[in-house]
């Protein structure tokens, strides 16, 4: 995984709450045996009035031409529930995105999410509206992942919570598997002790 | 200072733990499908790993096979090909026990777990699934992973975790006729919202859950993931040791378990309390399984814009007698014997109005209930009786709804599309979903009983 620190990038508003893992993959675009490529099917059957000919639906939010390029979706809350699929973050990161604004977002989604390189950036109810009023007209935000900084339109610069290993592993671009190997003694133990 | 189950199971599985970091936490049941888990054997072959304990690993498929005789053919959808026999092959070369399509105990792999006593109070189960939670009914510490946490596990046997809040769910009181787990686990979706747990891990406490069958109580647990919870856990019981006993890995003497709840003064992070003896049966109006009601109530006159025009429903106005198109009978939720004996007697000596799917949990389900002429009831109603498998619950295998149509479903899931494009989906129990199929619309089965 490539390191993430600092960037910038369009922004693009979904205001729809509690949208489930369904609507972000579809269960029916997900059986492939590859990550990548998926980028493709995200959102599909709201973005698409076709998914046989794959033909956009010109006023859904992600295919107007503002939004071209966008890199941080601001979304409403509890963002990623239902399903564990992990096709979902993959498609996020397949598209483009590379943060997700929204007051919450459900748990497995989470750790998924931040295991592809994608920021959940959780924020306050007023921060959240600003940042959706920005995304409806597709300003440029910038996020700074090791001082957990985002900087809206405004000039405004707000504080986001993060899971202090999961910004390590995010800003060397190492991922938990080495880290558990690391304890590969203490896991034998374990197994050992319990016979 | 007491402590509760989830704690104590989570105490005795902590690997490592160092500062500021997750703890390692040891997983003793890895189950996974054809779905979710190509990439994750991916990921091993290019680093190099093994499977570090693949005799604690299990698979099945359950989520893209046909649950028509067709899936005993060759594949002709080369994904399903693909999908089909990257876990066959994948299983073979790392030395996993594997459930495939014609083995006598392929099923859900929610169903299969339990059903073969793999599933034990006190463990740690993960699944590429979120309805892992299902497990939680037998006192396990359960919930669903990603990918590449299936990855990790494969790879290490542990997975990290942070540790989560508490959540008690206390339901006192006796269910009145009519009125089943489902309706208990879809009232507290209804209370708590679909996100309304996040963060936490439930525990299902009260007379009226140690009141349930084993089989009720996974019904429960596999829904906690639709009110945010990570995991929803019963203690375990002489319920739990007696459905256990017996099955092909369950342990021989249950005595180990009895430590399994929590301490009476424990402390939970949060509490919900209901009385079961006022819950009627539920039904879901909207496209979360928190946009539930009683099945006599009007749709809430503040329901959601968006999940209203997607349901093609009013606010203000009752479902019940709203015409329906489809009943599914099935998923990791309802699709155990005790849910198609539930449905079985409903539809006994009555039609069908509605194209009805009865499909269960597992080979051997469909077995015990080909045993006690289950399947004949179905058949003779007019119902289609099919082979194992997730079916019509994720639209991923050929039964799907159509655009527009209405089906109750004993499913865990209404979300848009969630079976099959543009379909709309009302959640219930067994029984209320067999009285809808023998009325063609959403039906009150306490008028049938």
């Amino acid at each position: 995984m490539q390191p993430i620190t600092t960037f910038a990038g369009r922004t693009v508003t979904l205001n729809v709450a509690n949208i489930d893992t369904d609507q972000v993959t579809p269960a029916k675009f997900t059986m492939v045996t590859d990550k990548l490529g998926l980028g493709k099917i995200l959102f599909a059957h709201w973005r698409y009035s076709d998914t046989e000919k794959w033909i956009p639906k010109p006023e859904f939010p992600l295919n107007k031409p503002g939004a071209q390029g966008a890199t941080i979706l601001v979304t409403g809350d509890n963002f990623g529930c239902g399903s564990s699929r992990e096709h979902a973050p993959w498609a996020i990161a397949g598209y483009g995105f590379r943060a997700l604004i929204s007051t919450s977002f459900a748990d497995i989604f989470r750790n998924n999410a931040l295991k592809n390189g994608i920021i959940p950036i959780i924020v306050d109810a007023a921060t959240h509206k600003e940042a959706l009023d920005a995304g409806e007209k597709n300003l440029e935000m910038s996020v700074d992942l090791p001082n957990q900084t985002l900087m809206l339109p405004s000039g405004r610069t707000v504080h986001f919570p993060i899971d202090g290993y999961a910004k390590r592993c995010l800003v060397k671009g190492v991922d938990d598997l080495g880290y558990t190997l690391g304890h590969e003694k203490d896991i034998s133990k374990f197994e050992a002790a319990r016979g | 200072m007491p402590t509760t189950l989830y704690e104590k199971i989570w105490n005795s599985h902590v690997v490592a733990q160092e500062p500021d970091c997750p703890a390692v936490i040891y997983i003793d049941l890895h189950l996974i499908h054809e779905m979710t888990s190509p990439q994750a054997f991916a990921g091993l072959r290019r680093r190099g790993l093994k499977v570090r304990r693949p005799e604690r690993t299990a698979a099945v498929v359950d989520h893209i096979i046909q649950t028509t005789p067709e899936r005993f053919q060759p594949q002709k959808d080369p994904k399903i090909a693909d999908l089909l026999r990257s876990i066959e092959s994948s299983c073979k070369e790392f030395g996993i026990r594997f459930y495939g399509i014609g083995n006598e105990h392929q099923g859900i792999v929610h169903v299969v777990g339990p059903e073969l006593g793999l599933t034990q109070p006190g463990m740690t189960i993960v699944c590429g699934d979120s309805h892992t939670s299902t497990h939680g009914a037998f006192g396990a510490l359960a919930h669903g992973i990603g990918t590449s946490e299936v990855e990790h596990v494969l790879a290490t046997q542990c997975l990290l975790q942070r540790k989560s809040k508490t959540f008690a769910i206390n339901v006192e009181g006796t269910l009145k006729r009519g009125v089943t787990a489902k309706d208990i686990i879809l009232h507290v979706c209804t209370k708590l919202g679909i996100g309304g747990a996040t963060g936490h891990v439930a525990e299902f406490r009260g007379s009226a859950i140690r009141a349930l069958s084993m089989e009720e109580r996974m019904t429960v647990g596999n829904m906690s993931i639709e009110f945010g919870s990570r995991a929803g856990l019963i203690a375990p019981d002489d319920t739990t040791f007696q459905w256990l006993a017996g099955r092909e890995f369950a342990p021989k003497s249950f005595e180990q378990f009895s430590h399994l709840k929590s301490d009476d003064d424990s402390r939970f992070d949060q509490t919900l309390a209901i009385d079961a003896s006022t819950l009627e049966p539920m039904i879901t109006w909207g496209t979360n399984p928190g946009m539930g009601m009683g099945i006599s109530a009007a749709v809430p006159s503040n329901a959601d814009k968006k999940a209203l025009d997607y349901m093609g429903i009013e606010a203000g106005k009752p479902l019940l007698g709203h015409a329906i198109d489809v009943v599914f009978i099935g998923s990791c939720t309802n699709s155990r014997l005790s849910d198609l004996k539930a449905a079985a007697g409903v539809l006994k000596g009555r039609k069908v109005k509605a194209r009805t799917l009865v499909v269960p949990g597992s080979n051997p389900v469909k077995k015990a209930a080909e045993k006690e002429g289950l399947d004949k009831i179905f058949l003779a109603a007019g119902a289609e009786w099919r082979e194992p498998g997730c079916s019509m619950c994720i639209a991923m295998n050929g039964d799907e709804l159509k655009e527009g149509e209405y089906c109750v479903s004993t499913s865990n899931r209404n979300f848009e599309g969630r079976q099959g494009k543009g379909g709309r989906t009302i959640l219930a129990s067994p029984l209320t979903a067999a009285a809808s199929a023998v009325e063609g619309k959403v039906a009150d089965v306490r008028k049938m009983m």
